[in-house]
């Protein structure tokens, strides 16, 4: 990881990143104790960083130096489909990278590629995940605009999180992802289909045999896997219902006040009051739709990238048990064969370093995913909690 | 709102007799200067509710509410003795009953309603059930505001049938019964027919009238319409209470995370508790409001009997010009008007001397009593008209002043319930913030 800090002529680029829905994140519905809006230039961004975040965080965004961006989202039509091109864009500092600045332009297909490619070459670190393909409920059109704006924040999220991790942010895949101008002939390359598919036969077979003994540690950590999974999977539950008897009460409230305007047409001295009343309410009204939305856009997309962590992360586990179980396995045939020892050695202490290492890359990836989850849903919360006190503060400043 | 509460003191009472004196004016001047309302001398409430059974007109066993009215003499409580309050239990059919026996000795008092019988405008958590607790606690402070308002009257305070209500409990029904004021209620077939065929209505009658039906329709629709708001907000609030328990259970799991979990969670909790607390308070507001949705059907009873008044004295007017005519027709023997006589007796030759002298001599009997009748009635619909308009004014103003006040409470309410949002939410983020 580079030791270096964010240049002073970064700024006119971070500027450029108030596209960045989750930066703004920190700064949007917040104010100051004084009351004032904060203010979106990069070094008090940056100073936001130090202010709210731990001392690790203060590393990644001290030290951040290679920042992208996923926006512009324009239909691409061929004779054979119609699909979605993101421009992304790169800034960096880093000397892998020829040029300090890189625009592309990607499809949701090209995105499938590289967080594979990733999973591949690191089966037991974290990949951040990507937005679904479909959407299980309520979606006519793939190109509804709601739609491709949640994705493209999703993609923008994934691409975020990758960027800052100390050692997929390395990784060559992503590199050519971020610049090369034409991305399908490197598609054509690396591990295809086969080899895939050989990966996941063994992994069945693996798992039908079982484990001869996980470290208590994986253990533990598959647990928690479990429980956390079904635990956000309740949270995103009860948000969605809550947006739902929101919106149900919106509805009404969009009744109410006309009554009271109604009303108001046939009286004389109370023409005042009713008037009054139903001013307030249709306030309400308003304050409501702004906090569905709000908890559509901050919350909702929040815990929907955990519950697909929880996915994530139930894979990672299963791939570690894999390797484990195909050390084990060759360290049994080793054990009862006396032929061929030496090769077989060689495959097993090759195999056993392979399960050291997936080990040890999830055991340090995983305090970091930890963190980085805590950070993620303690902010959409407080975000959330400070939505809802702007919102009675401006209902009941009105009445 | 008449004054809620269990306790009465005078000083309450004098806006409504100030209204009464400036009103009034001349009209019935010995009431007012008679003393003052029923309610000044003495001191007025619904204490209690009990289920009682027993057996009622067809000796079927039934369950029903009775309420104990308590009455204090006010010189008492001003002198500060405490004398012990005179007691007495009636139940809702009663109630009726008074309410039915005023409506038709003062037709021309816009007479305040009871709360409701069943209830209506119910939103999803709050009970239909007539013997609910709720209910029948709400029903009490409804039946005490009715006695309030009706004895702090000007006019119907002095009925000595109300105080016989309030001072004697075994043989009242009896003496109401007495009074064969069932006899004198109009026919609602008579009255309807009448609001269609009368031909010159009290034009600010027709107003009032007119204002009675947008007065009831918009309240109906606000109550409908509040109701269902207050289903919604219910629901908002009870879903929160999810959150309580998977934090809860979330925060088991996580180390740093969990305190801060588990007590956001105990404050979703609170949250979601708080709402019945709120949506109580705002009953009492749908219940003012109720109040003068059944005001307006009384307010429109008002204008009805005008209608009928108005249309008894044309029918009594045409009654007469008619015989007028009749005997003009008899006396000249010229036909002005078709009728049977004049055609029989071109076909079959006039009548005999004697016959048309005793036919003028009823006819002009007839006439007499006639113009009795018109005079009867013509008093009867200036008097009506009079007594009515000072009434349905003094009304006016008290709906002004009450529902202004409602209005006024409901919005306080409003501020309260954000400002215990805003706490709630406040205290959420701090634990957040330890997450």
């Amino acid at each position: 990881m580079s030791g270096q800090t964010v240049p002073a002529d970064f700024s006119g680029h971070m500027l450029d990143l108030d596209e960045d829905e989750d930066l703004e994140v920190f700064s949007k519905n917040t104010s100051r104790a004084d009351g004032s809006p904060m203010p979106n230039s990069p070094s008090s961004m940056v100073n936001q960083y130090r202010l709210e975040e731990d001392e690790e965080e203060q590393q990644d965004a001290n030290t951040k130096d290679l920042f992208i961006s996923v926006d512009n989202p324009e239909s691409h039509v061929t004779a054979i489909e119609t699909f979605i091109m993101y421009r992304v864009v790169t800034r960096t500092m880093r000397s892998e990278f020829d040029s300090s600045e890189y625009e592309v332009r990607r499809r949701y297909q090209d995105f499938l590629w590289l967080r594979s490619r990733l999973e591949e070459n690191h089966p037991t670190l974290i990949v951040h995940p990507l937005p679904e393909k479909f959407v299980m409920k309520g979606m006519v059109e793939r190109f509804n605009d709601d739609f491709i704006e949640t994705r493209r924040k999703a993609l923008h999220r994934f691409l975020d999180k990758i960027s800052e991790h100390p050692i997929l942010s390395y990784s060559q895949h992503l590199k050519v992802f971020l610049t090369a101008q034409e991305l399908t002939s490197h598609r054509k390359q690396g591990p295809g289909f086969l080899s895939r598919m050989g990966e996941t036969v063994r992994a069945v077979a693996n798992s039908v045999r079982g484990l001869r003994s996980r470290p208590e540690e994986f253990t533990v950590m598959q647990e928690y896997v479990e429980d956390f999974s079904n635990k956000i999977c309740s949270v995103d539950k009860v948000t969605q219902r809550i947006i739902k008897e929101q919106r149900e009460y919106l509805d009404e409230l969009k009744q109410y006040g006309p009554t009271y305007t109604q009303w108001a047409g046939s009286e004389e001295d109370l023409l005042e009051p009713l008037k009054g009343v139903a001013g307030c309410v249709e306030r309400c009204s308003k304050e409501t739709e702004e906090q569905i939305q709000h908890l559509s856009e901050v919350l909702v997309p929040a815990l929907h990238e955990y519950v697909l962590c929880a996915e994530t992360l139930k894979a990672v586990m299963r791939r570690r048990d894999n390797i484990q179980a195909e050390f084990e396995a060759k360290n049994e045939a080793l054990a009862s064969r006396k032929a061929d020892q030496e090769a077989l050695q060689e495959e097993v202490d090759g195999l056993a370093d392979r399960v050291e290492l997936a080990n040890n890359a999830l055991k340090g990836d995983w305090s970091r995913w930890q963190d980085s989850m805590r950070t993620d849903l303690k902010s959409a919360f407080m975000s959330t909690a400070e939505k809802n006190m702007e919102y009675y503060e401006k209902v009941s400043s009105r009445f | 709102m008449a004054e809620d509460g269990k306790e009465e003191s005078v000083a309450t009472d004098d806006e409504s007799d100030h209204t009464a004196a400036d009103g009034t004016g001349s009209l019935n001047n010995t009431m007012v200067e008679e003393g003052s309302t029923l309610l000044r001398r003495m001191e007025i409430c619904v204490a209690e509710a009990e289920k009682r059974s027993g057996k009622n007109a067809v000796n079927m066993q039934e369950t029903f509410t009775v309420y104990l009215i308590e009455t204090r003499p006010m010189d008492a409580v001003v002198e500060g003795r405490n004398p012990a309050p005179d007691a007495l239990w009636r139940r809702y059919s009663e109630f009726e009953l008074l309410r039915n026996y005023l409506i038709v000795t003062y037709p021309y008092i816009v007479v305040p309603p009871l709360p409701e019988k069943r209830a209506e405008f119910v939103w999803h958590k709050l009970s239909a059930d007539n013997m609910d607790p709720d209910f029948v606690e709400r029903r009490r402070v409804g039946l005490e505001n009715f006695l309030l308002r009706v004895a702090s009257h000007p006019v119907l305070s002095n009925d000595q049938i109300l105080y016989h209500f309030l001072t004697e409990e075994h043989g009242w029904k009896e003496v109401v019964y007495e009074t064969g004021f069932q006899a004198k209620a109009d026919s609602r077939l008579r009255a309807l027919s009448a609001t269609f065929r009368v031909r010159n209505p009290d034009k600010r009658f027709m107003e009032m009238k007119h204002y009675s039906d947008e007065l009831q329709s918009h309240t109906s629709q606000l109550l409908r319409a509040r109701a269902r708001v207050a289903d919604r907000l219910y629901g908002v609030y009870k879903v929160h209470g999810n959150y309580g328990r998977v934090f809860s259970e979330w925060s088991a799991i996580e180390k740093e995370m969990g305190d801060g979990l588990q007590s956001a969670g105990h404050h979703m909790d609170a949250y979601a508790a708080s709402i019945d607390d709120i949506l109580e308070e705002e009953e009492h507001y749908a219940d003012q409001m109720k109040e003068y949705l059944f005001y307006a059907e009384a307010l429109r009873a008002v204008c009805r009997k005008h209608e009928l008044t108005q249309f008894e004295l044309e029918m009594a007017s045409q009654d007469l010009i008619s015989k007028k005519q009749q005997r003009e027709e008899l006396a000249t023997g010229i036909v002005r008007t078709f009728s049977f006589k004049g055609m029989t007796n071109k076909l079959f030759g006039q009548e005999a001397p004697e016959q048309r002298e005793a036919r003028l001599k009823l006819l002009e009997e007839l006439i007499a009593e006639g113009e009795e009748t018109v005079k009867e009635k013509t008093l009867e619909c200036e008097e009506h008209v009079e007594k009515a308009w000072v009434d349905m004014q003094r009304f006016k103003e008290q709906k002004d002043k009450d529902l202004r006040e409602a209005l006024i409470n409901y919005a306080v309410m409003q501020i309260s319930m954000c400002k215990k949002g805003i706490q709630v939410w406040g205290n959420a983020k701090e634990c957040f913030l330890k997450m």
